[in-house]
């Protein structure tokens, strides 16, 4: 087995009102289960996952760059400031990734 | 019959056009498979791409000629508004980056090649399936036209026109015959290769023109003056250089909703699975947002257009406007015309990819979940590569009598509908690689559903010019608001499905309605690549 990060997020599904473990509960089983398959860890869980969130929520708050002062290099502050988010979305990835990197590869 | 033709830009276009289609066809030959009949050989590479090679691939996909001629119109046309394609394209992947890699583990597990081959594998339903196929084609087709559109704003600028059909198409056709040859031979592996070339053209051509435009046109500040000036002498309300009250709700779920439909679609779904490995996929999630700030910096040549005077070719209809011809006639008023013809080819190239990409997309639906499904259920590998390269043919004729017999615009208005009715696979196919709570049935419903609303709003939407399907903006006073708010109508439909299909699950749950089979386990979403794969029998499939 290999080695995984802690408990935490497992998947954006959680953030949804569902669980797996919960729901699957009312089905008459149609899959044919093997002996550890839904028990098993979740590879990909990490707390670091949380991460992602910020440089999806950001960019959508309107408010804080509908604005043309303070400006950079002749932009107004909607267009650099825009621009200045892909940084975030690369750095919160790049980042997850080196986190949750398995170890030993 | 073509009399006004620059000769230099044309040769300079035509040289790298040829090139490049050499390229498609040696491509058959470039990281040999043992055969290539097979349709994870012609559809999917191999499964082999690397980290670079999915990077130009998916980038050179996701990022078409269209959306370089379209966005910097959007922004010509609108202003900020348009600008909304760089949160789009800035969300979308760390918001992708854990669903991705459960589509490609589950697919790499199963022998899945298309996003309706896992509904099918995870719901067990042949008619859900169908439904996601269908959706996938239908809003592909369209995108496809769109492609077209771009090569033909280039070849408008060019000189390449005229009067009678024959002479405005005639390249065009000329053009995408060469591409129908090439995907038919080489299939995913010609626009793999040939989307390094189109990725450095692009490039160079940004890099360029974004040092030397504000040089001749005085520096941002005078770009951004001249935009601003426009845009308060202009009558309408919603343009201008921000954002204002009523269009800041259209910014936002515009943005997320396209976000939510992009790795919806069949083609960028064949580029994804076409990557090696699940590292492949996390490292080109961070790497991709490269093509995010080209993007924008390519958005605002829509400003630099305004402060060069830039007016736009007349549109198919007399009287109107093509603004996506802005861009081009950019570049031809301000370079010498060899570096015209440069970034002609690059928007050119930049089509091609695209188009080839997501020809084998639908050409892969169609083989799997329609041919395989219903009309021939014992099919080999290679009768389904030999399958999927016919339907690739068809679907380019089909994309080019959109584009020769209907109006341009038409092809517009579909593709616009397209992102809204792509969304409404999101249920079955995102939610489902997470939990699959939902009833069969309740999917189904809640994808009429969506459907059926999403279409209604969209056909609502009109402007000064134009009655039914002008834009995806919808008025939110339709509904009986008292505001003059607009929210995108994809995103409002997908919410309704959402609604739909969990009350439904609840219901069909009560009912005791029979369940699909599900052929996937829990482990299968995280098998990578040095672990047992292929296409077995739930119960003999092996736990990582």
């Amino acid at each position: 087995m290999r080695d995984f990060a802690g408990p935490g997020l497992v998947s954006f599904a959680h953030i949804l009102p569902f669980r797996k473990e919960a729901l699957t509960m009312g089905e008459p089983a149609p899959t044919p289960s093997s002996p550890d398959g839904d028990r098993a860890e979740n590879p990909d869980r990490s707390p670091w996952n949380w991460l992602l969130i910020i440089p999806v929520v950001v960019p959508l708050i309107t408010v804080l760059f509908n604005h043309s002062t303070p400006k950079l290099f002749g932009f107004p502050l909607f267009y650099w400031l825009q621009l200045a988010f892909i940084v975030l979305g690369v750095g919160a990835t790049t980042l997850v990734y080196q986190l949750t990197k398995k170890r030993g590869r | 019959m073509w009399k006004n033709v620059n000769g230099v830009e044309f040769t300079v276009f035509a040289v790298l056009f040829v090139a490049v289609s050499v390229m498609g066809f040696v491509a058959a030959k470039w990281r040999r498979p043992t055969t290539m009949e097979h349709l994870d050989e012609w559809g999917l590479g191999g499964r082999s791409f690397g980290s670079w090679i999915t990077w130009f691939l998916v980038g050179g996909d996701l990022y078409t000629a269209y959306t370089f001629v379209a966005v910097p119109a959007l922004i010509f046309g609108a202003g900020a508004t348009g600008f909304f394609a760089v949160p789009y394209t800035v969300i979308i992947y760390p918001m992708v980056f854990l669903i991705l890699v459960r589509l490609w583990s589950v697919s790499k597990k199963h022998g899945l090649v298309t996003p309706a081959d896992f509904v099918r594998a995870r719901f067990g339903s042949p008619t859900l399936a169908l439904l996601i196929a269908v959706t996938g084609i239908v809003a592909t087709m369209p995108y496809i036209a769109l492609q077209l559109v771009g090569i033909e704003s280039v070849l408008k600028t060019v000189g390449l026109t005229g009067d009678s059909t024959l002479a405005r198409h005639l390249p065009i056709i000329i053009a995408f015959a060469i591409l129908a040859a090439y995907t038919y031979q080489s299939g995913l592996r010609a626009p793999a290769l040939i989307a390094f070339v189109k990725d450095a053209l692009i490039y160079i051509v940004i890099l360029v023109a974004i040092i030397a435009l504000p040089a001749k046109l005085g520096g941002w500040d005078a770009i951004f003056g001249a935009a601003q000036a426009k845009f308060d002498k202009s009558p309408a309300v919603t343009d201008g250089i921000l954002l204002n009250a009523n269009n800041q709700l259209q910014y936002i779920t515009l943005a997320l909703g396209s976000a939510l439909a992009l790795f919806l679609y069949p083609h960028s779904v064949t580029g994804v699975l076409a990557s090696k490995n699940r590292s492949v996929i996390k490292r080109n999630m961070s790497a991709l947002p490269a093509y995010s700030l080209m993007l924008g910096l390519l958005a605002l040549l829509g400003y630099a257009a305004i402060a060069a005077k830039i007016t736009p070719l007349p549109g198919a209809k007399p009287g109107t406007a093509d603004n996506n011809t802005v861009v081009p006639l950019l570049f031809h008023s301000q370079f010498p015309s060899w570096f015209a013809g440069v970034a002609f080819a690059a928007i050119g190239i930049g089509a091609l990819v695209p188009a080839a990409i997501m020809s084998i997309a639908a050409a892969n639906l169609f083989t799997r979940n329609i041919y395989r499904e219903y009309l021939n259920k014992d099919a080999t590998p290679a009768q389904e590569a030999k399958v999927s390269k016919i339907a690739s043919l068809v679907v380019k004729v089909g994309a080019l009598l959109c584009i020769v017999l209907l109006d341009p615009q038409f092809s517009i208005d579909l593709q616009l509908i397209g992102g809204v009715i792509i969304l409404q696979t999101l249920p079955a196919v995102a939610l489902g690689l997470f939990t699959r709570w939902f009833h069969k049935g309740a999917l189904i419903a809640g994808w009429a559903v969506g459907m059926g609303l999403g279409l209604w709003m969209v056909y609502t939407v009109s402007s000064a010019t134009r009655p039914h399907w002008a834009g995806s903006a919808f008025s939110l006073s339709k509904l009986g608001f008292d505001t003059k708010m607009t929210i995108y109508a994809g995103f409002v439909a997908v919410l309704a499905n959402l609604v739909i299909a969990v009350l439904g699950t609840f219901l069909l749950r009560a009912l005791k309605a029979p369940e699909g089979q599900d052929a996937t386990q829990r482990a299968d979403y995280f098998t990578d690549e040095d672990e047992p794969s292929g296409s077995v029998a739930p119960t003999e499939a092996a736990v990582a």
